[in-house]
């Protein structure tokens, strides 16, 4: 179960997505959600799935894996979507003693899962065809700004990485200890919600604790490797627009604009 | 190299002070590979630490390429001169692919972009992982994900390597794979190794062997002599190479065998020889 | 308490471009009492196997049986099972989580529904067998330990479940010398006062020599070899092209055997090769 978490997982692979710059992909994606929400009639969000169709099969990467990334938050979904199918007053056209459908409630839901499987497509989008480095590099960049008024651009982004560098490694950890408390006869799966919670200590004081130690090692490791800060450091890989990055972006700032006065 | 001139080092634990250094001296010369062992709480961790700067002696001084490590403007320079690696290869790697992560060293330094990019490339060969360039380091095994630690070390252009317990994480053929870089790093790259482990099979060929308890150096010299004091060896916990206890068997039955044999190669002749 | 598998498979991730079939027809029997090494490569198999043998994973094809519990694909009584099998993880220090030694030990028994007034005494059965000083170590809190003993707090905590079949994952991965040598003994006795069946994974032939009455050995998903482990370290040349390696001291005796000399091939602890060679040494030259 745990192995399916897919966020912030970068899927290697040669393609014209892969090759923009990360600011570009960042930016492009806001543009593409702010879009999103201005639209109002339920049609409308053919146009904004289809330009996400177009991307993620220029992109190379396989349906399967984007769809995968949807799995755990399948819970938050389908909450989100039986509140707005039952509790939506209008056109009833369904009923079954209290529980009533309405015409409403349909409509809200469906635009309110479109949303959601939306932004967690394309937000999943970016971290897929970004390496994660680069994603952080870009994040820098595009707050690089910011730091004027003090804002630690730089520091946020090396956590980011270094976030997304141990969150494999801490969920194979997780299912270990998993294993192991199993095996000593705890039981994560039954129970009410309170003894579930309570059945969880076994799991996360271990995992606290290693991950605890993960850091202070770590640390030692990168100050035993010159890290001393963003200041004076260089990049291998540096960041550069080409006329492809222009092109997206003048793209989907197009696609925003004409979506706004369109819709 | 690296010379600690009677260092003393303790710290509290459980308001009890522990001494794990007492006036230790050390002298590592350039190009040699030296081994230091000892049981756990033996103070070669901390040992480790102190050339690394990471910590710092309670007294006596510890030198780096003739740079005191308590002086405060010699902490990169010495950082850079000798590149540490620690047990556990998943907590020394930062980024989320080989190259970014061997890069993060000289980026640190400033090393320019292009030549960053060279030297991350020399040094996967080194490490035989070039081709592994793009991997995400958490789908490597234990060995490759050490090999890549070692190499983002390399890329640093240290003069010396610090390891502490490299293998200790590792099964038998990462433990292989790792032991093979370090020992050609010594021979191809003239690098200063000071390779710190409990187990004995990975000092035989060292130049010279340290073995640490308590605190103090209670044996030093060639592997040979190390091992051949068996009883020494084994009173403070340690092994020796079980041709070694075989040849002195063999001696204090009378035959005429040397008592310093260390490798199964060497038995086999000897035994061949008095056949 | 005795183990059989039978035509056991299991693939992980099936149908899936990362689909890996980590075991492959094993066929396995472990009489009560009998004390077994387990060896192979990393990833050969050894872990999936004996997360098998505690219902951690589902045959995907075959039957596992401890006594009379039988466990398929389809079914399995896993409470029952993890009662009578109890299984150590590596590195077993990473799961202890209770504020005192006493408290992580006594997890696993309150969890199979030992009796409260009972606890206690398996608690400090536990803690002598691995060699735990009671008064001194039961209150403290498990992180102030050294790293052996912490070691053993875990086991204690698998041993107070009071299992009929022990399984250890590399139980001596990371020790020192001295903590090695000393558990690889306390299990020896455990084995030999409590005549429980014992299953032990380890990457040192050594260890096996020391323990095992009986050595398996994998490679890629199957068992390779099943026998006394003088017989197994006689496959010099085998073992060592499936990447393992063999004691040292039966690698001594081949090669000498190579080159003239007629020794006993079943000689595996340096006592008996000392005796042998010296003798064969004296009939020679004096």
């Amino acid at each position: 179960m745990l192995r399916d978490i897919t966020i912030g997982q970068y899927y290697p692979a040669e393609s014209v997505i892969h090759k923009l710059d990360p600011r570009t992909k960042i930016l492009g994606s806001f543009m593409m959600i702010i879009a999103l929400f201005v639209i109002t009639p339920l049609w409308g969000y053919l146009i904004p799935f289809g330009t996400l169709a177009l991307v993620i099969l220029l992109s190379k990467v396989p349906l399967k894996f984007i769809l995968k990334g949807l799995k755990p938050i399948l819970f938050f979904m389908i909450f989100a979507v039986s509140i707005n199918v039952f509790f939506t007053p209008g056109k009833v056209i369904f009923s079954y003693g209290f529980i009533e459908i309405t015409m409403e409630g349909l409509e809200r839901a469906l635009m309110t899962l479109s949303r959601f499987v939306f932004l967690i497509i394309t937000s999943s989008m970016v971290t897929l065809t970004t390496s994660p480095m680069a994603l952080t590099d870009g994040i820098e960049k595009l707050l690089n700004p910011l730091k004027v008024i003090k804002f630690p651009a730089h520091e946020l982004a090396m956590m980011m990485t270094i976030a997304l560098r141990f969150i494999p490694t801490l969920i194979e950890e997780a299912d270990k200890i998993m294993k192991a408390q199993t095996a000593r006869g705890a039981d994560f799966e039954t129970g009410n919600i309170f003894n579930r919670a309570k059945n969880m200590i076994p799991l996360l004081v271990p995992l606290f604790i290693s991950a605890f130690r993960r850091a202070d090692e770590l640390a030692m490791a990168m100050e035993a490797r010159c890290y001393r800060g963003g200041v004076g450091r260089t990049r291998m890989k540096q960041l550069r627009f080409n006329h492809k990055d222009v092109f997206a972006l003048v793209f989907s700032v197009l696609y925003c604009i004409s979506i706004m006065i369109a819709l | 190299m690296i010379r600690a001139e009677n260092v003393s080092f303790k710290y509290m634990r459980n308001e009890e002070m522990n001494h794990v250094l007492k006036d230790f001296n050390i002298h590592v010369l350039d190009g040699e590979f030296v081994v230091i062992m000892g049981h756990n709480g033996s103070g070669k961790s901390t040992f480790a630490k102190l050339t690394n700067a990471i910590l710092l002696p309670e007294s006596g001084d510890i030198y780096v390429a003739d740079m005191n490590t308590k002086n405060d403007e010699n902490l990169w320079a010495i950082r850079e001169k000798a590149g540490m690696i620690f047990q556990n290869p998943d907590n020394q790697i930062v980024a989320t692919m080989v190259e970014e992560d061997v890069a993060f060293g000289p980026e640190n330094l400033g090393v320019d972009p292009e030549e960053i990019r060279k030297r991350v490339d020399r040094v996967l060969k080194i490490v035989n992982m070039d081709g592994y360039q793009t991997r995400p380091p958490h789908m490597l095994s234990g060995g490759q994900k050490q090999r890549i630690a070692i190499a983002g070390i390399l890329a640093m252009s240290p003069d010396c390597i610090i390891l502490d317990e490299p293998t200790a994480m590792l099964d038998p053929s990462g433990r292989i794979e790792v032991l093979d870089i370090i020992h050609r790093l010594n021979q191809d790259e003239n690098m200063t190794v000071v390779l710190i482990t409990h187990f004995m099979n990975e000092a035989i060929h060292a130049d010279r062997v340290i073995v640490l308890d308590d605190g103090h150096i209670k044996l030093t010299g060639a592997p040979k002599e190390v091992f051949s004091k068996i009883n020494e060896m084994q009173a403070i916990g340690l092994d020796v190479p079980e041709v070694t206890k075989l040849a002195a068997y063999l001696k204090s039955e009378g035959i005429d065998i040397p008592s310093n044999i260390i490798t199964l190669e060497e038995m086999i002749s000897e035994l061949c020889r008095l056949k | 308490m005795s183990i059989k598998i039978e035509n056991l498979k299991y693939i992980y991730d099936p149908g899936t471009p990362y689909e890996l079939v980590a075991l492959d027809d094993i066929n396995l029997e472990i009489k009560s009492g009998e004390i077994v090494g387990l060896i192979g490569h990393t990833g050969s198999g050894k872990s999936t196997l004996i997360q098998h043998l505690n219902g951690l994973l589902k045959p995907a094809e075959g039957s596992i049986t401890v006594d009379n519990i039988i466990l398929t694909k389809e079914k399995g009584q896993l409470r029952e099972l993890r009662k009578n099998v109890g299984l150590v993880f590596q590195y077993p220090e990473y799961q202890l989580f209770e504020e005192t030694v006493y408290k992580d030990i006594a997890f696993g028994p309150r969890n199979i529904g030992v009796p409260e007034e009972e606890i206690d005494g398996v608690v400090r059965d536990a803690m002598a067998h691995v060699g735990l000083d009671f008064d001194q170590i039961s209150e403290k809190a498990p992180f102030e330990l050294s790293g052996g003993q912490k070691r053993k707090v875990a086991i204690a905590g698998v041993l107070a479940m009071k299992p009929k079949v022990l399984i250890l994952d590399e139980p001596t991965a990371g020790l020192d010398p001295k903590s090695r040598d000393e558990l690889i003994e306390y299990i020896r006795l455990l084995h030999e006062k409590e005549q429980i069946t014992i299953l032990f994974v380890t990457h040192s032939m050594d260890e096996v020599a020391r323990l095992a009455n009986r050595l398996i050995v994998m490679h890629k998903s199957k068992i390779v070899f099943d026998d006394l482990p003088k017989k197994v370290f006689k496959e010099v040349e085998t073992l060592q092209n499936i990447g393992l390696d063999v004691p040292e001291v039966s690698k001594l005796v081949h090669q000498l055997n190579q080159n003239g000399f007629k020794l006993n091939e079943d000689i595996i602890t340096l006592k008996s090769a000392q005796d042998a060679i010296l003798s064969a040494l004296r009939s020679k030259t004096c």
